[in-house]
Formats: C-alpha cells, sequence, structure tokens
C-alpha cells in the first residue's frame, strides 16, 4: 500500500474530470488535490469502469486518448485568461484545466496526478516542483501580477492605507502564508511594517477575493488582477509594492509532452499575451 | 436469526461485486495506515497548529452538541407526538440540512447571517458586531449540519417507546413538563445518548460549511478539518495524514461507543 508517489496512479482513470465541451474540461476545485488524475476516460459506462480501476488498481483506459489531450495544473488567479485560451485554443488538442492554490498543485504532481503543464503564481512554488524533478526544462516567466489593497465598493470600512490592516475594529482576509498570495502578502506588510491583525487566512487567492466580492471583509490584499466591479482598491506606496512572477514549465512524465510543449508555446506566445494582457497581467 | 443457513447460501455472483465495495471503502483507510509518518506522529501531534485546532474543535462540537440537545429533544418531541397540519412537511425541512451539501450550507448561512444578510444586518445594528470569521460562526455552522442527526434519533426513540407509563402518570395528576422530565427522558436516553454522540461526531467532522461561514484562522475559526485541508493545500501531506488519522480514530471510538444500537453483531 505505499506505491511510490509517481507512479501511483499510472494506468488508472479516474472519474473525477466533468467535460465541458470539446476544446476543455475543469475538474472540480475543492477536492482539487486528487482530482486531475487521467483524464482521459469519456463517458459514463468509462467513468464506471474507472471507479471499479481504482478499486482494483487494474488499467480501464487505453492510451489512445493521450495524444489528444493536455492537462494543465494552474494557480486560481490564471483562471480566467486560462480558460479564454483553452476556449479558443489553435491546436488541435483538448485543454484540460485543473485550478487550485500553486502550493496545492505542486502537491497533487507529488502525490502522483497525471498532467502535462504546470502553472504557478510564484517562483518560490515553481522551484519546489523543480528541485523535487516533477517538471522538466527550464521554467518560463509569461506573466506578472501585482498585489493590491482591495476594499468593498463603497470602502465601508473607510480603509485608507495598509497600516488600517491592524485595525482591531476591520474584518480582514488574507491568503495562507504558504500559498503564493499570501507570501507575497507577508512580504508586501513587512516592507511597510504593518502588523495586520487578519480574520481569515483563505486556502487560495479565489477565495480571499470571494470573501471580499460578498462585502463579508472589510479589506483584502489580492492580486490586482482579481479585482471586479464590487471592489475598489486603495494606493500603497509604491516601495512597497509586491511585484510577482508566474512560471509555466512541462510536467516531467507527462503523457502528452508535445501537446505540452505547444500549450506552453501558446502561452508564451501571442495568443497567450493577448488574453493576459486583457485580463490585467503584465508579459515579459 | 436464521444465521446458519443464510451463510451456506451466499450466490457466486456477489462475492466480486462485494469484494469491490469493501476495498472502495476500506483502501482509502488503509492508503492512511501506510503512508503515516509513523516515527514523527508525536512531534506533529504536539506541534502548535494541530493541538490549537484540536483543542477549539473539541469545545466547538461539545457547545454545538449542547445546543443540538437544548433545541433538538424539544423538537424531536413535537415531531413525535404532537399532531398539527404540515407535521410531516417539518420533518422533512428539519432533515434537509442531512442532505444538502456543507458547502451549500455556508453560502445559505452566509447569506441569513452575513453582513448583508437578513438577520445579519439586523445583528449589526442591535450589537454592532457580525457573526462570520469567529468562533460563533463556527458553533453555528456546526449546530446547522448536525442538529438533524439529533432530532431524528430523538424522534425515533420516542416513537418507539411505550406511552402507557406517561398515560399513566398523566392520570395520576404530573403535569406534562414533569411527565417528560421523570418518564418520557428516562426511557429514551439511550436514543438521546446515541444521537448526541452521532451529532457531536457530525460536528467535529464539518468542513465546507465552516470554511464557507466561518473562514479560517488558527485558534478561532480553523478547526481539525479545516487544517487538514489547510497542510495539504501548503504542502504539507505529513500534518494532513496525521491530522486524518485522528478524526479516523474519532469515528472508530463513536462506531465502538455505538455499537450495539447501529452496527448488527453476528
Amino acid at each position: 500500500m505505499s506505491p511510490s508517489p509517481e507512479k501511483r496512479h499510472d494506468d488508472t482513470c479516474p472519474a473525477f474530470a466533468v467535460h465541458t465541451n470539446r476544446k476543455r474540461s475543469i475538474t472540480t476545485p475543492v477536492a482539487g488535490w486528487l482530482l486531475p488524475i487521467g483524464l482521459h476516460c469519456k463517458g459514463a459506462a468509462a467513468a464506471l469502469a474507472a471507479v471499479v480501476a481504482v478499486a482494483v488498481g487494474a488499467a480501464a483506459c487505453g492510451s489512445a486518448g493521450a495524444s489528444d489531450q493536455v492537462t494543465v495544473l494552474a494557480a486560481v488567479s490564471l483562471a480566467g485568461p486560462f480558460t479564454e485560451l483553452a476556449d479558443e485554443y489553435p491546436g488541435d488538442d483538448e485543454i484540460a484545466l485543473s485550478f487550485g492554490a500553486s502550493s496545492a498543485l505542486v502537491e497533487q504532481l507529488r502525490a502522483g496526478a497525471r498532467a502535462d503543464v504546470l502553472a504557478t503564481a510564484d517562483t518560490h512554488t515553481m522551484s519546489r516542483a523543480a528541485d523535487a524533478g516533477l517538471v522538466t526544462g527550464d521554467p518560463l516567466v509569461f506573466a506578472r501580477n501585482a498585489l493590491v489593497l482591495a476594499v468593498p465598493r463603497g470602502n465601508p470600512g473607510g480603509v485608507s492605507g495598509l497600516a488600517d490592516l491592524s485595525r482591531d475594529d476591520l474584518r480582514i482576509a488574507l491568503c495562507e502564508p504558504q500559498v503564493p498570495c499570501g507570501a507575497a502578502a507577508e512580504r508586501m506588510l513587512a516592507m511597510a511594517g504593518v502588523d495586520a491583525r487578519p480574520d481569515t487566512l483563505e486556502a487560495d487567492a479565489r477565495d480571499t477575493a470571494g470573501k471580499l466580492a460578498l462585502g463579508e471583509v472589510d479589506a483584502a490584499l489580492i492580486y490586482r488582477t482579481d479585482v471586479t466591479s464590487a471592489m475598489e482598491t486603495v494606493e500603497v506606496p509604491p516601495d512597497v509594492e509586491v511585484v510577482t512572477e508566474y512560471l509555466i514549465a512541462v510536467v516531467a512524465g507527462a503523457p502528452n509532452p508535445s501537446g505540452a510543449e505547444e500549450f506552453v508555446a501558446a502561452v508564451t506566445g501571442e495568443a497567450g499575451r493577448r488574453v493576459l494582457l486583457e485580463a490585467g497581467f503584465g508579459t515579459p | 436469526m436464521t444465521r446458519r443457513s443464510a451463510e451456506s447460501r451466499v450466490p457466486a455472483i456477489f462475492v466480486v461485486p462485494a469484494g469491490l465495495g469493501l476495498a472502495i471503502l476500506l483502501l482509502p483507510l488503509a492508503g492512511l495506515v501506510a503512508r503515516a509518518p509513523w516515527t514523527r506522529l508525536g512531534e506533529i501531534l504536539a506541534s502548535d497548529g494541530v493541538l490549537t485546532a484540536l483543542r477549539l474543535s473539541l469545545v466547538t462540537a461539545s457547545v454545538a452538541t449542547v445546543i443540538c440537545l437544548v433545541c433538538g429533544i424539544p423538537l424531536a418531541w413535537i415531531l413525535a407526538r404532537s399532531r398539527f397540519r404540515g407535521r410531516s412537511l417539518l420533518r422533512g425541512l428539519v432533515t434537509v440540512p442531512l442532505v444538502l451539501p456543507p458547502v451549500i450550507g455556508g453560502i445559505a448561512l452566509l447569506v441569513a447571517f452575513g453582513r448583508g444578510g437578513i438577520v445579519g444586518q439586523w445583528l449589526e445594528t442591535a450589537t454592532g458586531t457580525t457573526l462570520p470569521f469567529t468562533t460563533a460562526a463556527v458553533v453555528l455552522a456546526q449546530t446547522f449540519v448536525a442538529m438533524p442527526f439529533l432530532v431524528i434519533a430523538v424522534e425515533g426513540a420516542l416513537r418507539g417507546s411505550d406511552r402507557r407509563y406517561e398515560d399513566v402518570a398523566a392520570t395520576l395528576g404530573a403535569s406534562s413538563w414533569t411527565i417528560f422530565r421523570r418518564v418520557t427522558l428516562p426511557a429514551v436516553a439511550p436514543g438521546v445518548l446515541a444521537g448526541a454522540v452521532l451529532c457531536w461526531a457530525r460536528a467535529l467532522g464539518e468542513f465546507g460549511a465552516t470554511i464557507t461561514f466561518a473562514g479560517s484562522f488558527p485558534g478561532v475559526t480553523r478547526t481539525l478539518p479545516i487544517e487538514a485541508y489547510t497542510a495539504i493545500g501548503a504542502g504539507d501531506a505529513e500534518t494532513a495524514i496525521v491530522l486524518s488519522l485522528v478524526m479516523i480514530t474519532v469515528a472508530v471510538a463513536v462506531l465502538a461507543a455505538l455499537r450495539d444500537r447501529w452496527v448488527v453483531r453476528g
């Protein structure tokens, strides 16, 4: 019962992926760390067979489907542009997207998730993946983002700057320090010398932005690209600005390495640059 | 019991699906035990994050169980003993949280008790405080998901109890409160206890409604299951596995405590 983690899910094909259309399929993010495992089954019968396959550890899926699908694990903050890119993907491959906190995605790979491409929201998580031999080649920087101090529209808490994050009377959301948005928040607060008093440390960037969008918190440090019409931003001094870099790499042992290379080329190329710029990211 | 004849007649066609079913149920648990970092177990269990989460979980689940008892027993009595129009509808409504995905429960709680919520707005103007992101929100979320377990267990016990003792007490002049306290409650005590244990276990395991409604902050709202989820998200699989073992131990202890009531022994 303790197989080598990298091999554990080979040849099994759990029924977790939900195919939404030809070009794109999305897996449920909540139980994300064990989901995007072998996304090559099609139809209910295959799904049923897959459950059985997991139970007995037998092979239930042929490898025929492996050549026409690219499974991408990406940071949640990339959900917008990557979904758009997958929808209008120029190549022949079907793009299966699974989003999560970058640190959680690395853990999924470590646990043996079958995927072709990894895109993280910071250098630190990508180096962890590289150090563990989970990706091949040199990871490429393909986008930049910035952390902003955001408040619900109308600024009900009267937040005027980073120093307000230490106010006890405000409800404040930050990301968990181990995930990239939380690490970036820690850096910004340290540079500003602010001892923040968060009320919740959310599991990923999207959860943090969600609490703000609902108006349940007065302030949060989120990515510039996650700011919606339900929010506004409060200026922070330029000397404490935190810029984050997104990296992309092909997963070691990817079932579809050529498709993976093609997708990475699309992200770093013209099509990727366009959707990223539209979504408010900076590109190299 | 017809054990002997039943045993000798297991249809051959059952063996494979039954074995598969067993494998689906038990392999994940075996996997946890196999992957557990046994040598570092004590160290991880004694870490600040784990102890804080454990303490918070034990306290909130116990408080939630008390609230479930105080509100759930009267609710169960009304469902079991009184007659009024819409009683079966009421019973259906009480059990909705049983089948509702907990995350949806959390969204519902947020919409009702959050800042912009119907009750939450009123609460903020009246008291100046809001519920989300507080320990009280954790207890509320746990109560929401766990109370149906208690109500169903107690209602079942009430329906199964012999009402003649209550009738005798009534003819002897006891008030309805006295009858409940001195006759009914002692008679259904085992059912109440079983319901309370199930209710406590469900509250202890609550995750979806809590993380949605109460958020996640160490010592305030980060309970054991949320600590496990945070650990796996942060790439700390060892802590997540140890926390899972703690929860499994609790689950097995609950089953052992209830074995006479819920598990038929062959």
